[in-house]
């Protein structure tokens, strides 16, 4: 661990720090991905980082989602560490057959000679009014892929240091990163002010290097009365939901939904006996039915109540709706409430 | 007067410098502060080129790929054999389309600026490539276009207060409020929905043709991408159904040169042309001054008697200037000079078409402003009783329970369940 000073940092000035930290450290390195070069990515996540580190180690590619991963998995092979962005996670598609067939497996079927360490970055994600193909939340699709790890941070320090670890691991990371966090936390009531990231305590980033583990989860708010198992925004919106209610809920930040880290959930919910997964993805095998299989078996005697999903609806996301759509406050203190009388 | 098509020439394979031990990361030759070098668009301006048969074998257009069908010079006459000798009342009526689209444009920019809708993406400086196209398109032919047609609509009369009530997502957009602004749906209008994810109406479009020849039906199909997103596998799986099936589609590829902030180059533009590329399909192409609406205008109607003869599709190239930014989300200053569109060899279509008449003798200046005063005006009337049925800021919007519906055809019971999880 080297030593290093701190800065109050955005999500975006967080991940660029980390792509900085990684590009200057190991010449392994590279960045890319459509519009991610000269403009430094229509979110500003490698900004300056081309002037920095010149067009071969970051740099902007054709408009081919295939490509990217396709591109990034042979140069993995051959010794590089690239970090590819997909501008939108909604847009990743184009190159799932990439992802699920080749980049997953490349280990396991050439029996550990070749494998692609690299990290895919993509926002995801709504609460913009980016419509249904700007706000999506995929994760799920990814979670069902045997040899990917799937991330998403809920902060700026968090951002960084996954960033960091998902590089320096010798398998594949798929990070999701909420565009409604990029610039401040949300909690999921659009009327407020926008808050900034500089009042927010994981906004102060080091500026140097560190990791976050990939597997564990973190613990936002101890409790005692329901544990609240999630991530990405809705890490914000339950905080503050049960802040205004006044309830003593454990909230949990998954931080990696694979591998997960079902040591920290088991334990939360032995103790408090009542859980809630909230998640911003549609319900149908989202994410959350995977957690409440894994917690009902490991936890059936503790649980004093069905545990409950708040999640978006299976819709497309709408555009006009995104507040129906979104699982806001309200969605998720009727599921706590509910969880907490039954 | 048709000329010999000149033998094609293969040129010279292009290696860009090597700075360092490494790959080539292609660069535009101008960045924020410099003046472009746009050249080779300049030394294109040649109103001499061949017009082969509609008939013809794909061989025979393939001279094309490296120059431009134009018919207005910079004399604002028309000639060459592409001239479509268009009757005034056409020509006067594309530039009250174009115009009328850029107007528009204007309009629904200020209208996001003033937060009553969150996004808006205009097609300045590229209203020909629509508007010439849907004017020499019939409308019962079918358009798969991309966000940026919106000249299209306007080329079918669309009513303007439902387009800006689509904009506004509000409670009469005919798409309930569930699209981004400019994803447009005109299934009346034989204008297909809009996607947000690049390039997938491409093939789509040759499934189309497919299906109206199937049924022997008299309809061409027309789709519509850019530059930046020929680079997409949805592209090569369109040139390669078009050329396999020889289906009555039209693949335009309107080469604004940018593709938010990358320019032409990191799509494979330096390599060859976008028009080169259909060729490698065995594809027939025309490449065409987008800006030049006789131009556009003649290549699509040589598409479409091609498409409606029997003779399957045609590949087209629109070189033209995406004179604004990407949408209300981009910055171009960042990432071009200024002034390049000024620079923009080929200029602006509607400063051309509006040249060409007033050569010809059949408008004028005060003309020109009276049509502008009203067609603003026309906006503006349309823009107020828009705005009556609501805005995306304000509301009312379609009925939230109508976003659980058309998910499927019949409501199935979880979603039954979630609209009244959400109490609506
Ligand atoms: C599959 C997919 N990838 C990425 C994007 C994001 N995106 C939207 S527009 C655009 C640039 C498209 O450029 P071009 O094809 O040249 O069309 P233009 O905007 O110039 O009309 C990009 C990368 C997207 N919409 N869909
Ligand atoms: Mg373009």
């Amino acid at each position: 661990m080297t030593m290093s000073n701190h800065a109050k940092m955005t999500m975006i000035q967080a991940i660029r720090s980390a792509h900085e930290v990684l590009l200057q450290g190991d010449e392994r390195v590279c960045a890319f991905g459509e519009d991610a070069g000269y403009f430094g990515g229509v979110f500003g996540c490698t900004q300056g980082l081309q002037e920095k580190f010149g067009k071969t180690r970051v740099f902007d590619t054709p408009i081919n989602e295939a490509a990217i991963v396709a591109m990034a998995t042979g140069m993995a092979v051959n010794g590089m560490r690239p970090i590819a962005e997909i501008q939108f996670a909604d847009y990743i598609f184009p190159g799932f057959d990439q992802i699920v067939s080749e980049l997953s497996r490349l280990r396991y079927r050439s029996a550990g000679q070749f494998s692609a360490p690299l990290v895919i970055r993509t926002p995801c994600g709504g609460g913009i009014y980016g419509g249904q193909t700007h706000s999506m939340s995929p994760e799920a699709f990814f979670t069902h892929i045997p040899g990917i790890s799937v991330v998403m941070p809920s902060n700026p320090y968090d951002a960084k240091g996954l960033l960091i670890a998902a590089s320096e691991s010798d398998d594949p990371v798929l990070i999701f990163e909420p565009k409604r966090l990029y610039n401040g936390p949300f909690d999921g009531d659009p009327h407020k002010p926008a808050l900034s990231w500089s009042a927010h305590p994981k906004g102060d980033v080091p500026t140097g290097h560190y990791t976050v583990p990939l597997g564990k989860a973190d613990i936002v708010r101890p409790g005692n009365a329901i544990s609240i198992v999630t991530y990405g925004t809705m890490v914000h919106v339950a905080r503050e939901t049960v802040r205004a209610a006044g309830i003593d809920a454990e909230i949990i930040d998954l931080r990696t939904l694979v591998p997960y880290d079902m040591e920290t959930i088991a334990k939360s919910v032995n103790k408090t006996g009542r859980c809630v997964v909230v998640h911003e993805a549609p319900r149908t095998s989202g994410f959350g039915a995977e957690l409440i299989a894994q917690i009902q078996e490991d936890c059936f005697y503790a649980l004093e109540a069905p545990i409950k999903r708040v999640t978006g609806w299976d819709t497309p996301y709408p555009h006009a709706h995104e507040w129906s759509y979104f699982p806001g406050q309200e969605r998720v203190l009727r599921a706590i409430t509910e969880t907490l009388e039954a | 007067m048709t000329q010999t098509p000149p033998k094609t020439e293969l040129a010279p394979p292009k290696t860009p410098p090597k700075e360092t031990p490494g790959f080539c990361v292609p660069e535009p030759s101008a960045r924020p502060g410099d003046t472009p070098d746009f050249s080779a668009i300049s030394a294109l301006k040649d109103e001499t080129a061949a017009r082969p048969d509609s008939d013809c074998a794909p061989q025979d257009t393939f001279f094309m790929k490296d120059s431009l069908i134009r018919v207005i010079g910079d004399d604002h006459k028309a000639a060459g054999a592409w001239d479509p000798h268009l009757p005034t009342k056409t020509l006067r009526q594309g530039l009250h389309l174009m115009l009328k689209t850029r107007l528009y444009d204007n309009r629904m920019l200020k209208l996001q600026r003033q937060g009553k809708t969150s996004f808006y993406m205009k097609s300045r400086g590229e209203e020909a490539t629509s508007v010439a196209a849907g004017m020499a398109l019939r409308t019962c032919d079918m358009l798969f276009p991309s966000y940026r047609q919106q000249g299209l609509l306007f080329a079918r009369d669309r009513d303007m207060v439902e387009m800006m009530c689509h904009c506004l997502s509000n409670a009469r957009d005919n798409l309930k409020g569930r699209q981004l602004p400019v994803h447009y749906t005109w299934k009346e209008g034989n204008f297909f929905s809009i996607s947000g994810n690049l390039g997938t109406q491409f093939p789509q479009a040759v499934g189309y043709a497919m299906a109206s020849a199937a049924r022997g039906e008299d309809v061409v199909t027309a789709s519509w991408i850019g530059d930046g997103t020929t680079a997409e596998g949805d592209f090569h799986a369109a040139c390669t159904l078009a050329s396999v099936y020889c289906p009555p589609v039209i693949l335009n590829v309107v080469n604004n040169q940018w593709a938010i902030s990358s320019f032409s180059g990191i799509a494979g533009a330096g390599s060859a042309s976008f028009a080169a590329r259909g060729a490698g399909y065995g594809l027939p192409i025309l490449r065409v001054d987008g800006n030049d609406f006789l131009a556009v205008y003649a290549a699509t109607d040589w598409a479409a008697q091609r498409a409606r003869a029997g003779h399957g599709a045609t590949f087209i190239e629109l070189v033209t200037y995406r004179a604004d930014a990407h949408s209300t989300s981009d910055d171009p200053g960042r990432y071009r000079p200024k002034n390049e569109a000024e620079l923009w060899p080929l200029g602006d279509p509607i400063e051309r078409l509006k040249a060409h008449l007033i050569a010809l003798g059949e408008w004028d200046e005060a003309r020109h402003e009276a049509l502008e005063a009203a067609l603003s005006k026309e906006i503006l009337v349309a823009y107020k009783t828009a705005q009556e049925h609501g805005t995306l800021r304000d509301g009312p919007w379609a009925p939230t329970p109508t976003m659980f519906e058309d998910v499927y055809a019949q409501q199935p019971w979880h979603l039954r369940r979630q609209r009244q999880d959400l109490g609506v």
